[in-house]
């Protein structure tokens, strides 16, 4: 299930709706984004999150499909912020269960890495500067790159 | 008549969200870019090496043919999670 929303999470919350919906799964893993308070340059007070309503669902939703098709996962959850968000708070949950953990730690870091070269978010920093648009970094798409063919 | 929707940095440059624009046909996004560039000198950002474009929200080339009612998508890449 993929959820696109402007309010925060209860990672608690979440991890107990994963737990009693992962049928007989042994593994459970989850991963949570946090707005950092600095970039390479400077201080970020906050980050405000556009993204392309309907794409940006389509995307994830693939994500998650993709996911399923490469290792045999039970849940796969996906929540992402929207909005103006100040330093420390939450942008993302990435929720998976599976049968052996092997595959809920590979199919979480998967779901990440390709969320953050496809799915149509765009972030623009508050900084003592003034505000700026993140630009993509290669770090990032090289994480994506390395699940292709794999 | 087609959609055009613009987002982040782009969206902010062309200070526009979206714009519709009559549309006879039988032509690529390439096209398109090249009728849009000559609205003005801001416009030229659509000719940056890294901007993305969608058709009917799945990213494709600046090859892709558009049909009729189709929304088009230009955007610079993208910095979620």
């Amino acid at each position: 299930m993929i959820t696109v929303q402007q309010e925060d999470f209860d990672h608690g919350r979440e991890y107990e709706a994963l737990r009693e919906l992962a049928n007989r799964d042994g593994a459970i893993v989850t991963f949570t984004g946090l707005v950092r308070d600095f970039n390479s340059q400077c201080s970020v007070s906050n980050v405000v999150i556009e993204h392309y309503s309907g794409m940006t669902e389509k995307y994830l939703m693939q994500i998650c499909s993709d996911a399923k098709k490469r290792w045999n996962l039970g849940q796969v959850r996906i929540i992402h912020r929207i909005g103006t968000l100040e330093a420390f708070e939450q942008i993302v949950f990435v929720g998976v269960s599976s049968k052996h953990r092997q595959n809920a730690f590979e199919a979480a870091q998967f779901i990440m890495d390709i969320l953050k070269t496809t799915a149509p978010f765009w972030k623009q920093e508050t900084t003592a500067k003034g505000t700026q648009w993140v630009k993509r970094k290669d770090s990032d798409e090289a994480a994506a790159a390395k699940w292709s063919g794999a | 008549m087609l959609r055009i929707r613009f987002f982040g940095s782009i969206r902010e440059q062309l200070q526009t969200s979206s714009i519709d624009v009559e549309y006879a046909g039988e032509e690529t996004v390439s096209d398109l870019m090249a009728k849009l560039i000559e609205k003005g000198e801001r416009w030229l950002i659509l000719e940056e090496q890294d901007v993305l474009v969608a058709v009917n929200m799945t990213l494709c080339g600046k090859d892709a043919v558009i049909n009729s009612g189709d929304e088009l998508a230009f955007f610079p890449p993208v910095t979620g999670g």
